[in-house]
């Protein structure tokens, strides 16, 4: 079959995510949102949050118009920040962009991103996995827009 | 030189014109490198590499400085450059072909010079909805900094400009220059130019035409199209990167202030002042790109050994030809419908975003790109995010638009399969 090569990076869970995501939709009232754009390739997501009263995230939800390696990537994302503080989202970030960069993690939280690894072998899709995190961090720092082209 | 010489007496033969590019034999991931992304950037013929390797070989040397053998040659071959451009756009006089580094550093160049130089506050720049990035943010920064109006005319659902829009832009009188495409690197589209021009020259506006892909594609003659600018780059033209030309109109050029200062642009320097080199040369500070600029002549006189009408005919029939393919497959839109195009197609396949679609073409070898092309706002005129493309060459054959359309039907059953869910 043709796109036996491709499994690696279009695992039945991405595609599965990207085509009926858990976590897409607007989220009113939200306490803190931002805007993520890749002025290279035209894609562009908004991630909004929800705090509990120790301001961990309680939920976090996206929209986004996305390739299935972003759409999937975002949705993942949303399901592993659920309950955590901005510190350790900021690690699980930096981790992420390891995993996609390297295919490896010694990061036990990172286990339900996993299947984005094979991301790795695809340099110029690199931007489409991390952009949603870029989003977030850029959510829980205050800022209300970010970018893949900058830091 | 042989292998071009027997290609002019024949018909054209696209297997080869394949085996002077020497990059199109290998094969990428064991698969047959289907390279459809020639609007982007095109590949090199084996008479340009050869060109300028020999030129850093045998004949190099500074260029319009040099009192000896080697600069005197050199300078030669640079100048000869210029001549073969004047004649591949037919232009009136070698002196209205200005090299600049790409055809960016060309709009920019006008939008500086022209624009800072000549136009006045309160005047206007009418550019279409369908441009390049290159010529929309350099009128930006020109309306930013000198307080110049940018007006957007409008395209027509098909993809064409709306001539009508057009005319309502000009109506007041107060544009100064008219900057549309040639041939769109997004839909294909060849604009009516020469129609442009006179609509525009009878408003009392000058126009500048984006010739990038359209000199790739066809004949230009600046004269008969009664352009005041006209820009692209070498890249596209099977030459190398680095080199991109303007033709301005003489008397233009000449009142147009200089562009950057430097070496090789001055008459006379001291301490107190400058004057200015004649046209083109006061527009070309600093060494320019000799080795790239020998280059673009051998790629120029490659087209021509070709023919650029038998490179019409051969990118019209593939053109058709994947029209016919592609509208075959029910999931992929064709974007853009324009009566008079050329060999660029961008595309949507339901279901499959166009990232998507071109990795797994790429993981078949087939090399397109995928994106907005730099072209964000037409993009939002079409109500797309991205779409993906695929661009022809001469070196293009049938087969390989059966093999992208055929990858194509594969990629559509992936996504409708495994997306059901």
């Amino acid at each position: 079959m043709m796109f036996d090569d491709v499994r690696d990076l279009y695992q039945t869970i991405i595609l599965e995510r990207s085509r009926n995501p858990r976590h897409m939709h607007s989220m009113d009232p939200f306490d803190a949102a931002a805007d993520g754009d890749n002025p290279l390739c035209g894609d562009r997501l908004t991630v909004r949050l929800r705090y509990d009263a120790e301001h961990r995230i309680a939920e976090a939800a996206f929209e986004a118009r996305g390739c299935a390696i972003s759409m999937a990537s975002a949705d993942l994302m949303a399901d592993v920040v659920q309950g955590r503080s901005a510190d350790e989202v900021r690690r699980l970030a930096d981790a992420f962009g390891k995993l996609v960069r390297t295919g490896a993690t010694e990061d036990g939280a990172m286990d339900p991103l996993l299947p984005l690894a094979g991301v790795c072998e695809y340099p110029s899709r690199i931007k489409c996995a991390t952009l949603p995190w870029v989003a977030l961090t850029a959510a829980l720092a205050g800022r209300q827009e970010a970018s893949s082209e900058q830091r | 030189m042989n292998q071009i010489l027997s290609l002019h007496a024949k018909n054209f033969d696209v297997e080869a014109i394949r085996t002077n590019f020497p990059i199109l034999s290998q094969t990428i991931r064991g698969k047959r490198f289907v390279f459809l992304d020639s609007a982007a950037s095109a590949q090199k013929p084996n008479a340009v590499i050869d060109a300028m390797a020999n030129t850093m070989r045998t004949q190099y040397a500074n260029v319009h400085r040099g009192l000896h053998w080697m600069s005197e040659r050199t300078t030669d071959a640079y100048e000869a450059v210029r001549d073969k451009v004047a004649s591949l756009l037919n232009a009136g006089s070698r002196d209205e072909i200005v090299f600049t580094r790409n055809a960016t550093e060309a709009f920019n160049l006008v939008a500086h010079s022209f624009g800072r130089g000549v136009l006045k506050p309160g005047q206007a720049v009418v550019i279409s909805q369908m441009e390049h990035h290159a010529n929309l943010v350099p009128w930006q920064m020109l309306r930013d900094a000198h307080g110049i109006e940018l007006r957007i005319a409008a395209i027509t659902d098909a993809g064409e400009l709306d001539m009508s829009a057009l005319a309502r832009t000009l109506e007041d009188g107060r544009v100064g220059l008219v900057s549309v495409t040639h041939m769109s690197n997004v839909l294909g589209t060849c604009n009516p130019v020469a129609r442009v021009a006179a609509m525009a020259h009878a408003a009392g506006a000058r126009v500048l035409f984006d010739g990038s892909q359209a000199t790739v594609h066809r004949a230009i003659d600046v004269q008969a199209i009664d352009a005041d600018f006209y820009v692209f780059t070498g890249h596209k033209l099977y030459g190398p990167t680095g080199i991109g030309v303007l033709y301005g109109r003489r008397e233009l050029l000449e009142m147009m202030p200089p562009f950057m200062g430097g070496g090789d642009m001055i008459g006379t320097v001291s301490f107190e002042r400058s004057t200015w080199a004649e046209v083109p040369h006061k527009f070309e500070a600093g060494t320019p790109a000799i080795v790239e600029a020998i280059g673009l002549g051998a790629a120029i006189d490659y087209v021509n050994a070709i023919g650029m009408d038998k490179i019409e005919a051969h990118e019209a029939a593939l053109t058709e030809h994947a029209l016919v393919r592609l509208s075959q497959i029910p999931a992929l839109r064709i974007i853009g419908s324009a009566q008079d195009r050329g060999g660029v197609i961008s595309f949507t396949l339901t279901g499959a975003h166009a990232h998507d679609v071109a990795t797994l073409l790429d993981r078949n070898g087939i090399a397109v790109r995928a994106g907005n092309h730099c072209a964000e706002p037409l993009m939002r005129r079409l109500g797309l995010d991205s779409t993906a493309r695929a661009s022809f060459g001469i070196y293009t054959t049938h087969d390989e638009i059966d093999v992208l359309a055929q990858t194509l039907e594969k990629i559509s059953g992936f996504f409708a399969k495994t997306g059901a869910a």
